[in-house]
């Protein structure tokens, strides 16, 4: 996993960061989830080339089921991204770095 | 994650042993899966193949198998449930298996896929394509399985055993090996209904609610299958190279469209096989 990737381990931990943070990205996943594994190298490359201006999270649902819940997360992955504490946009599923690239920059423009 | 291999093949018919064999040939790693009956078997009587007169599709393709496990291919049993390229190579969901290959080629032949109403709108809320993928999501919940392939009671029973409330949807008699825990409608699914998620499915008259609906036929639709695949109706458009509009997926066989025939196919898997094969000799060299 790319190291500037923040794991979430609260929702408390959650709302701050998108509060804090102008532009997150939180990929919502599950150990047994298998598209969630293919999506990882995904994210980590989307983590390198956006490092600096974006922040990219994760979210175990099992363990966070309180987000996952909040943000009615159906099946996973699911990829949402926030702007300026709310959700913009999201993913679902497995999906190439050019779909997550689409979302980003249409967001932080 | 499993080694990395030259060559995922999709789909064990005419089309994609023909690729095996020539990737083989040309020194490639190859794996190859499948999980059904090809039409070839279904065939009659073949009269149009150069140099095997007057043979049933049967005979054929047995002729077919014994060549390629002559040669030491060995046809896994699995469905493809997702394609991820990567840029140099492809992360393939086999049944939940996740297996990196530098080229893929897709030889599942024609699609009969008709999509539901409210089924791609709800395709991920609700509506899934693989129960040991999002199963554990309706843990506590209502799930409909629509019976479409073979396996689909496995799923279902995986699925109650889980914890999904499950209802099995079938039009045939309930299977006997169907978990007795399991609840069974004779029939067909006719709509997927819900406004942002799954509500309900229409069966018949009937509306039998639901938190999801798998739909576990025994192929995923090639667009489904893979984020971006350019079509031509509902064949994919290949170019003369059999590659897609996706760099290093190929496609070859019925799916590439019409005339749908046992030589077309056969051309095909070599022409793909044999492009591949020198695109990964062209990086590495």
């Amino acid at each position: 996993m790319a190291e500037n990737i923040i794991i979430i381990n609260s929702t408390q931990e959650f709302d701050d960061l998108i509060r804090q943070n102008k532009y997150v990205l939180v990929d919502f996943w599950a150990a047994w989830c298998a598209p969630c594994r293919m999506v990882a190298p995904v994210i980590d490359k989307v983590a390198e080339q956006y490092s600096g201006k974006i922040i990219v999270a994760k979210v175990n649902i099992d363990e966070q089921q309180e987000l996952a819940i909040r943000y009615g997360i159906q099946t996973i992955p699911t990829i949402i991204f926030f702007k300026e504490g709310r959700f913009a946009s999201k993913e679902i599923g497995v999906k190439p770095l050019s779909s997550f690239v689409r979302m980003i920059d249409s967001n932080i423009a | 994650m499993e080694k990395m291999v030259d060559i995922i093949i999709i789909g064990a018919g005419p089309a994609g042993l023909s690729a095996a064999v020539n990737a083989l040939i040309r020194g490639k790693r190859v794996r190859i899966f499948s999980n059904r009956d090809n039409n070839l078997s279904k065939a009659e009587r073949v009269d149009n193949h150069l140099g095997f007169y007057h043979m049933s599709g049967k005979e054929l393709m047995d002729k077919f198998k014994e060549h390629a496990e002559a040669m030491g291919i060995r046809i896994e049993e699995g469905k493809a449930v997702n394609i991820l390229p990567l840029g140099d190579s492809f992360l393939v969901n086999i049944s939940g298996q996740i297996i990196e290959a530098k080229k893929v080629i897709l030889a599942t032949g024609i699609s009969k896929i008709r999509e539901l109403p409210g089924e791609e709108r709800l395709l991920g809320s609700g509506v899934s394509y693989c129960a040991t993928c999002d199963g554990m999501l309706y843990r506590g919940k209502k799930a409909v399985v629509w019976d479409q392939s073979e396996d689909a009671w496995e799923e279902a029973n995986f699925l109650q055993s889980i914890g999904v409330n499950v209802t099995f949807v079938s039009d045939k008699a309930r299977h006997e090996n169907l978990s007795d825990n399991v609840e069974y409608i004779k029939g067909r699914i006719e709509e997927i209904l819900g406004e942002n998620t799954v509500e309900a499915v229409k069966i018949g008259n009937e509306i039998i609610k639901t938190d999801a609906v798998f739909m576990l036929r025994d192929a995923v639709a090639p667009d489904a299958l893979i984020e971006g695949l350019e079509l031509d109706g509902s064949f994919i458009s290949v170019n003369k190279h059999m590659e897609t509009n996706i760099p290093g997926l190929y496609a070859a066989g019925d799916i590439t469209g019409k005339p749908l025939q046992l030589s077309k196919a056969i051309s095909e898997g070599l022409i793909a096989a044999q492009n591949a094969a020198l695109q990964i000799d062209k990086k590495e060299s």
